[in-house]
């Protein structure tokens, strides 16, 4: 049972949050080709450390607004909260985020529009 | 009846005599008694069988440690099992029964475990029920079945009701003893929110059973008036009968408080027992320390006990546990136990002190050096065998025998985080040690301080540090003066002999069940725990457990710090499932959601299916229909001879705003959205991003910039949920908004070929509702019986000419009222889900059923939906090579031949292949008695579906061991060329 400040409503009962698991999972824009291998990435593979984990939770019995959360999944200790869109603020959770691996994926590169004319030299090369 | 062992004095009221029951015989007792008391008062020692061997068994303790003394209160449906005489307050006509025991509990059949109880060691279930394995469900199981338990249920609902709370505080302190009451005191006269929680009714912890002075005045009297005034303070909360069984993250502690349990039958408008959820800053645990026993050969024979609780017996409850008493004890602690009998004048036969250095005695014989080798007696202790310090034997009588082992602190609660106990050699015993859950700290008995001025001191000391961490200033804080005498121990843990002696009273685990444990190689704690079931018995071991684990560190030759101890889980005490359940039972289990038109429906005599967590009506019997088909089948013939009228209010509905409403509908579903011109309704596929088809539904333009999206009733809330996530989470630059309207709108189908005649009486007058002015598909907002705001959509799921009309959900149960009066010129006809149904299954519309989430766009035929001209979700992956293979499966309809039935589950096989799973090439989602075919018909996927129309099938169910013929068909059964929905 977790206490968790909503950023919107302030503290409260677990139960009345879901948790939406990993966070900073950007979808990959259809336009780009990527392969099935590199789409699972964004799709199917989660991380599960033991330790610091940013995560996505929502406020479903709430607000119904999501939200991004570092929280020691050993500890439960929730470090930050932060909103949807932006990044971890704190040095655990930036060093977090800078650490995963997914930052270096075919598939969070495709995430972003400038990757289409990469993708497009890639295979001119 | 005279109360044999009653003595003068203690805190009962005599004023006020209660009567009670047990087996049957009336015994009286006082106010302030609990049951165990109030039986020992009456000379009662036998109560109750051993779980395993049905050993006679009496009361042990004298709190909720208690492993033995386990009894039936209570008659009819609030007959309640394994409750702790220790822990039952007296209240007049109580009635308590022992358990376990069959046909009485002087003479219990069962007891023949005993003898074979050679065979019945640790590990004999693992070891005796392995084979032959058909034994187990007919032979094994109901042998354990019967065998196993305590007391039984009374097998009706409990009447009573039971709640949950919630409570905030600065302080939660735990235990009202001398530490707690001190912490909260000193809390409490700084101004912070205090809450204080006791599991006992009477406040003071040991206080109230120590003969002992603190601030110059009896001890019990100073936790009295400790109590009055915190009970004064407007900002401190005190919960007697409350126990904290657990602490969860983040200061979140789970606190069980017996409203009534007390009372006969709970005060009206009042919960038998709530579980709150306290949400403290900070707390401390101050919930004192639980005194072991000494294992030796016997050592279960109902009067032995721990010494502690006898002298509680005796200086609070005026209650001798027998007329003379013998004291075994490792420690200065048994002495304490002989002057209160010694001051109360009880007879103490002999203090058999296991330490040659023990203290003199000038109130009994003392034997130093000695120690208790064995009991005897019938039903009871009569004697105990001495094996004294020359090694000679010796025999003393006794009625009861007080065992003083050495203090353990209630650790528990600081293990609720897998804190681990640290070994504290000066007082032979575990101490709270790492990994305390943040924002808990220990206080007096419960941290090893034994004493009770070391207890006061301490729980002012750590109220002060708590009080600090939360800024909360404190100007003076004294302590009362109080005793503060050191308790010397000298370890004993069992005394070695040839019979069984008993570790784990209530799970029956002897030293010689450690011993085999520790032979075949058992020997970790958490192995020992398993293999033995040493402490996994409601008490958790807590007079039980580090006697085990001593006993196998000497087998191995560790210490017990090396040993460690096994992991304390919540719940601290027992706790009744029906605490956690709260009212959330039977109908109020989960929420009921009732359409508009539920009380016309119920008027017309509507049968209701719940479906989800909806009541929606399933037909409407007429007067002389005696099953239920001919209902359905009535309903249906008339839609489509006539008109019907269903309430389809259920569907989801999403409302969805903003200048990028058409482009996230392009996103979401994978047909285009943002080219459907405004007053048009579009068909729409969902995907999920795998590929597989989510959902389906219509989605309506409103306006420029305002879309209305229908999902079906079974994913209304999962559709929801999914466009919030792509809105906030994947496409928060998009300027949307969205808001579930399912609850907003009443609405209704009216489908059939004179659905128009109907819906022109009741749509106002200046809305053109002709074919021409409003065709297929169309949509637009209108006005209804003069004036009243409605949306009309002209959709079909029946395939007949349809409409579906929605006003404001306050006027549902008037809408259907209208629409019926104005069809009753066209005899219309209301219809339920089943006909709704039978209707859909004609028409070949899916639902979820064939979208059951393995099931592409192209499985459906529908494969020219998903767009690849722009970005959707779920169109990537559904171009998969193997989920566009030209074999996939692919949905047809199928009529059943020979008059057999089609059956939803059943997998289909060519006509002359062998059935099993290599062959299966399909199976079978939805099925119906279709009423314009005159056959039983379906829906369901098979491989190169669309290429075998005409082609026969074996339908097999060989879980309902049926089988039939089909023919597979198209699944449009009714009008392929959609002519009826345009006309
Ligand atoms: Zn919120």
């Amino acid at each position: 049972m977790l206490l968790i400040t909503c950023p919107y409503c302030g503290p409260r009962d677990e139960s009345e949050f879901s948790c939406g698991g990993e966070a900073h999972i950007a979808r990959p824009l259809a336009e780009s080709s990527l392969t099935d291998a590199e789409f699972a990435d964004y799709l199917f593979l989660r991380d599960n450390p033991k330790g610091l984990f940013l995560e996505r939770w929502r406020h479903a019995a709430g607000c119904r607004r999501w939200f991004n959360m570092a929280r020691d999944t050993v500890t439960h200790e929730i470090v930050e909260i932060y909103p949807m869109g932006s990044g971890p603020a704190s040095k655990a959770g930036k060093a977090a985020h800078a650490a995963s691996w997914r930052r270096d994926t075919a598939a969070e590169a495709a995430s972003k529009p400038a990757h289409k004319s990469r993708a497009k030299k890639d295979k001119v090369s | 009846m005279t109360q044999v062992n009653r003595l003068d004095g203690g805190l009962i009221d005599r004023d006020t005599p209660l009567d009670f029951t047990f087996d049957g015989r009336r015994y009286g007792g006082f106010a302030g008694d609990t049951l165990a008391s109030a039986l020992l008062a009456n000379g009662v020692r036998l109560v109750g069988r051993s779980f395993k061997y049905h050993r006679p068994r009496g009361i042990i303790s004298a709190g909720s440690e208690e492993p033995n003394a386990l009894v039936e209160l209570r008659e009819g449906a609030r007959r309640e099992p394994n409750s702790r005489a220790t822990m039952t307050e007296l209240h007049d006509g109580l009635v308590a029964r022992s358990q376990n025991r069959f046909p009485s509990l002087g003479f219990d059949l069962m007891a023949v475990n005993d003898r074979f109880s050679a065979f019945l060691g640790a590990g004999f279930y693992y070891k005796t029920f392995m084979w032959p394995k058909a034994f187990w469900e007919r032979v094994y199981e109901p042998l354990i079945r019967q065998a196993a338990g305590l007391g039984a249920l009374s097998g009706d609902p409990d009447p009573d009701v039971y709640d949950r709370g919630f409570r905030h505080c600065d302080l939660l302190v735990i235990g009202a003893g001398p530490a707690g009451l001190m912490a909260a005191l000193t809390a409490g006269r700084a101004g912070a929110e205090v809450i204080l929680v006791d599991e006992d009714f009477r406040a003071g912890g040991r206080l109230t059973m120590e003969r002992e002075t603190v601030a110059g005045i009896n001890g019990a009297d100073w936790a009295a008036e400790a109590a009055a005034e915190l009970v004064s303070m407007p900002n401190v909360r005190v919960m007697p009968r409350s126990t904290a069984i657990g602490v969860f993250d983040h200061g979140i502690y789970s606190v069980l408080e017996r409203v009534a349990d007390h009372l006969p039958v709970p005060r009206e408008g009042t919960p038998r027992q709530i579980l709150w959820r306290v949400y403290a800053k900070r707390a401390i645990l101050a919930a004192g320390a639980t005194e072991r026993l000494i294992a030796f050969d016997n050592n279960d024979r109902p009067g032995i006990m721990q010494a502690s609780a006898v002298r509680g017996y005796v200086n609070r409850w005026a209650a001798a546990p027998a007329e003379r008493i013998a004291i075994f004890t490792n420690n200065d602690d048994g002495h304490r136990t002989a002057a209160d009998l010694a001051a109360a004048g009880v007879e103490i036969a002999a203090i058999i002190d296991s330490r040659p250095d023990a203290p003199a005695s000038d109130v009994a014989e003392l034997f130093a050096g000695a120690v208790v080798s064995n009991s005897s007696g019938r039903r009871g202790v009569g004697h105990v065998t001495l094996r004294l310090a020359d090694g000679g034997r010796k025999h003393v009588s006794c009625g009861a025998l007080a065992v003083s082992g050495g203090w353990n602190p209630n650790v528990h609660l600081t293990c609720h985080h897998r804190g681990r106990p640290q070994w504290q050699e000066n007082i032979a015993a575990f101490v709270p040690g790492d990994g305390v859950p943040p924002g808990l700290a220990v206080a007096g008995a419960a941290r090893g301080i034994f004493s009770t001025a070391g207890a006061l001191a301490d729980g002012r000391d750590q109220a002060l540090a708590q009080l600090a961490e939360l800024g909360i200033k404190v100007t003076s804080a004294t302590v009362p003066e109080a005793d503060d005498t050191p308790v010397k121990i000298t370890p004993l843990w069992h005394v070695g002999g040839t019979g069984r002696a008993w570790l784990d009273q209530q799970n029956d685990v002897t030293v010689k069940d450690v011993g085999l444990a520790h032979q075949e190689n058992f020997r970790a704690v958490e192995h020992l725990k398993r293999y033995t079931t040493l402490g996994m018995a409601g008490d958790q071991g807590r007079t039980s457990n580090v006697l085990g684990l001593a006993v196998m560190a000497e087998l191995t030759g560790k210490t017990i710090a090396d040993t460690g101890t096994t992991i304390y889980r919540p719940p601290y005490t027992p706790t009744p499932i029906a605490a956690f359940a709260g009212r959330s039972v039977g109908r109020n289990f989960r929420p009921t959601r009732l359409p508009p038109s539920h009380h016309w429906a119920a008027e017309q005599g509507a049968v209701f299916v719940e479906a989800g967590s909806w009541m929606r009506a399933q037909w409407f019997p007429r007067e002389g229909e005696v099953h239920w088909r001919e209902s359905v089948d009535r309903e249906v013939l008339a839609t489509r001879r006539s008109v019907g009228v269903c309430d389809v209010s259920t569907l989801g509905k999403i409302d969805i705003q903003g200048n990028d409403a058409g482009a996230f509908l392009d996103l979401v579903y994978s047909n285009r959205f943002s080219t459907l011109p405004v007053g048009r309704t579009r068909y729409g596929l969902m995907l999920r991003e795998d590929g597989m088809v989510m959902d389906d539904g219509t989605t309506a333009r409103l306006g420029e910039t305002h879309y209305l999206m229908t999902t079906t009733t079974a994913n209304a809330v999962g559709v929801y949920r999914h466009l919030e996530f792509v809105r906030q989470c994947l496409r928060p630059d998009m300027d949307v908004q969205l808001i579930s309207a399912t609850d907003s709108w009443a609405q209704f189908a009216v489908a059939g070929p004179n659905a128009r005649r109907v819906l022109q009486a009741v749509v106002d007058s200046q809305h053109d509702i002709s074919n021409e002015a409003f065709p297929f598909m169309a949509c637009r907002a209108i006005s209804v019986c003069g004036g009243v705001p409605a949306r009309l959509f002209r959709i079909s799921f029946s395939g007949e000419l349809a409409y579906e009309i929605a006003v404001p959900a306050r006027y549902g149960d008037a809408m259907i009222r209208a629409l019926m009066a104005a069809g009753e010129p066209h005899d219309i006809t209301p219809y339920g889900t089943e006909a709704l149904g039978v209707m859909r299954i004609e028409k070949g519309h899916v639902t979820g059923n064939e979208l059951n989430g393995t099931i592409t766009a192209h499985n459906l035929g529908m494969a020219k939906m998903v767009s690849t001209k722009k970005d959707s979700i779920g169109a990537v992956l559904a171009g998969r090579e193997a989920l566009v293979a030209e074999d996939g499966l692919c949905l047809v309809g199928l009529q059943a031949i020979d008059g057999d039935h089609v059956t939803a589950g059943a997998h289909m096989f060519a006509e002359s292949t062998p059935v099993d799973a290599a062959h299966d090439e399909g199976y079978v989602t939805s099925a119906a008695w279709s009423p314009h075919i005159g056959a039983s018909i379906g829906l369901g996927f098979i491989v190169r579906g669309a290429n075998r129309h005409g082609e026969t099938v074996r339908l097999m169910n060989p879980l309902e061991g049926r089988s039939a013929r089909a023919r597979i068909c198209s699944p449009h059964f009714i009008d392929p060329e959609g002519e009826r929905l345009r006309g």
